[in-house]
């Protein structure tokens, strides 16, 4: 039930993140959603592609810092609402999000959010139990 | 073990006494050979013949580095260059170079104490030495060199550069003493690990690494890493080259500086006075049987202290510890004394903190900053902001606390601090200096 997400240490000077993009590209690894996180100094290029091993090992070869990181994926319809909900069930349960991002998805019913919790599989049993659509991994990977 | 066991383990009073016979003999010598000399004691009013103890040393008057650049290049030569049979000289980052001569009977008498100081070492005959020190002007390379075969080693003289010929040759020839700055030693192990070499599979023994300080936190980094016992070395052109002082195998715990050759003393910098046995403050040197160049007191630059406590080896010579930076790398921020090494150990005290950083000092508006870059790796990476920023404030607060200046850490990708095949260079100073 999680998602494996890729994070990247982007110094804060240009072209860093032109060059991952560029890298990936050429070695044909797809991203299936992304988020950047920015200080003053540095940035996190988190990312879900449909090849984390490729993608991990070009661009370590290429020289970044490079860590896996497991996230939730999850499922709501797309509509005024769908996000309150959620967030009102892991608040109920005292669950803290680190960070989230979220995309549509192509055919424009559903929406997925990309959770990161500190606590991972208390959230999934809590969300699960709710009746929340928790993706698996591969069904995102493959989206 | 010793290489001349008879002059290593002299008891002090002999040792003294053939310190104070040759230390009058070289002052007779400079006094009428290098008119530097006879001009600066007579300035200071003072004639060999007033030297009668050891301790009369202190009534002469320093040399300084710029002394040898004002007599560029063999002005302060003792003998002709019919003597010399060997010219070094130091990088010359800052002005002229300084240049050294050797006499055969200098060379002969720096290629014995390279071996005695491999022996304190750990070496042996029948060791293979990977001499990694640069070959040419700089002294490091032909120093060890000679050391080498005067021991009885087997010296590979690899000379620096070309990482991934040093690693497949170290491999493949069997290479069991390693011999280079601590930097590059780091640099090669991490060049190993990429090309897939461990190096506990090598059969390197001995580390000896010098030419630049470093801190004991880094020793444990470099015994980890290369899977050697790392031992410190200390020497400068300007006195001889490598092999004027180094740690031996069985304490680790200060360097033996060869007292038959030369007379250390610790002075404090701004004073010119001696601090007391165990203080910190500056090395200066006298070389007491040198030919080509002596040197009387000789204003090194690097700081440390001195102990002439019995070491468990036998050795009687005095030890000075390691070397704690120079004084003339010294930054001062405001008005704050810093060492680039004091802020080393701080990071190496730090989980994940790779000993690759850069120090950035500048001037705005009137205020001097510094910038501390750390590279992040894996170990240190997460994938919150607020972990890493953590990371920033920690060390930040580290530095603060123990050093009494400000700094702000910045964190950059892995490998963009420069790697040096030499002396690591570790500050960028982009103040005026008015």
């Amino acid at each position: 039930m999680k998602v494996e997400q890729i994070s990247i240490f982007i110094e804060n000077k240009s072209g860093r993140l032109a060059e991952v993009a560029r890298i990936l590209g050429e070695a044909g690894v797809n991203i299936r959603a992304l988020s950047l996180a920015d200080t003053s100094d540095f940035g996190i290029l988190r990312l879900i592609v449909n090849d984390r091993e490729k993608a991990k090992q070009i661009l370590k070869e290429n020289g970044f810092t490079v860590s896996k990181t497991e996230v939730v994926a999850i499922e709501v319809p797309d509509r005024p609402g769908g996000l309150s909900e959620i967030l009102d069930t892991l608040d109920g349960a005292s669950i803290n999000v680190e960070y989230m991002y979220a995309f549509v998805e192509r055919c424009g019913e559903n929406a997925v959010i990309i959770f990161r919790f500190d606590e991972t599989e208390k959230a999934i049993t809590t969300l699960t139990e709710k009746g929340f659509n928790v993706l698996e991994g591969e069904r995102l990977y493959q989206m | 073990m010793f290489y001349n066991e008879d002059f290593e383990t002299l008891p002090r009073p002999a040792l003294e006494a053939m310190q104070l016979k040759r230390l009058k003999s070289v002052i007779e010598r400079v006094y009428n050979k290098v008119p530097f000399y006879r001009q600066s004691f007579d300035n200071a009013g003072i004639k060999p013949e007033a030297i009668k103890s050891i301790e009369d040393i202190a009534r002469l008057p320093f040399t300084y580095k710029q002394d040898m650049r004002e007599s560029y290049p063999y002005g302060l030569f003792a003998t002709g260059m019919d003597d010399i049979v060997r010219i070094h000289a130091s990088s010359g980052t800052t002005g002229k170079p300084t240049v050294v001569g050797y006499t055969r009977k200098d060379i002969d008498v720096w290629s014995e104490l390279m071996a005695r100081s491999f022996v304190s070492a750990g070496v042996h005959k029948g060791d293979i030495i990977h001499n990694a020190y640069g070959y040419g002007l700089f002294t490091g390379g032909l120093g060890a060199h000679y050391g080498a075969e005067r021991l009885g080693a087997s010296v590979i003289p690899m000379s620096g550069g070309n990482t991934k010929r040093q690693i497949l040759i170290m491999k493949d020839f069997g290479s069991t003493v390693l011999t280079c700055t601590p930097s590059y030693s780091l640099y090669l192990a991490e060049a190993a690990f990429e090309e897939g070499i461990d190096f506990k599979s090598l059969d390197l023994r001995v580390g000896i690494f010098g030419a630049e300080p470093w801190s004991e936190s880094m020793r444990a980094e470099i015994e980890d890493k290369l899977n050697l016992s790392a031992i410190d070395i200390y020497g400068l052109s300007e006195i001889m080259g490598p092999g004027v002082a180094i740690e031996c195998i069985e304490a680790k715990c200060g360097l033996h500086i060869w007292e038959d050759h030369f007379i250390p003393e610790i002075i404090d910098p701004a004073t010119g006075l001696p601090v007391p046995e165990g203080e910190k403050g500056e090395l200066v040197i006298t070389t007491i049987t040198k030919e080509g160049i002596p040197l009387i007191r000789y204003r090194t630059r690097d700081i440390t202290s001195i102990t002439y406590q019995p070491c468990p080896c036998g050795r009687t010579h005095a030890r000075i510890a390691r070397m704690s930076g120079r004084s003339d790398d010294m930054l001062i921020i405001r008005g704050v004394n810093v060492f680039p090494s004091q802020i080393e150990a701080i990071l190496m005290e730090i989980e994940g903190v790779e000993p690759h950083y850069l120090l950035i000092v500048d001037r705005k508006e009137n205020l001097d900053t510094l910038e501390v870059q750390v590279e992040v790796d894996e170990k240190l990476f997460s994938d919150e902001v607020k972990h890493l920023q953590n990371l920033s404030l920690t060390i930040e607060k580290e530095i603060k606390d123990l050093l009494g200046v400000t700094c702000k850490v910045r964190l950059v990708e892995p490998k963009t601090i420069m790697r040096s095949e030499g002396k690591a260079k570790r500050v960028i100073d982009n103040r005026e200096i008015r």
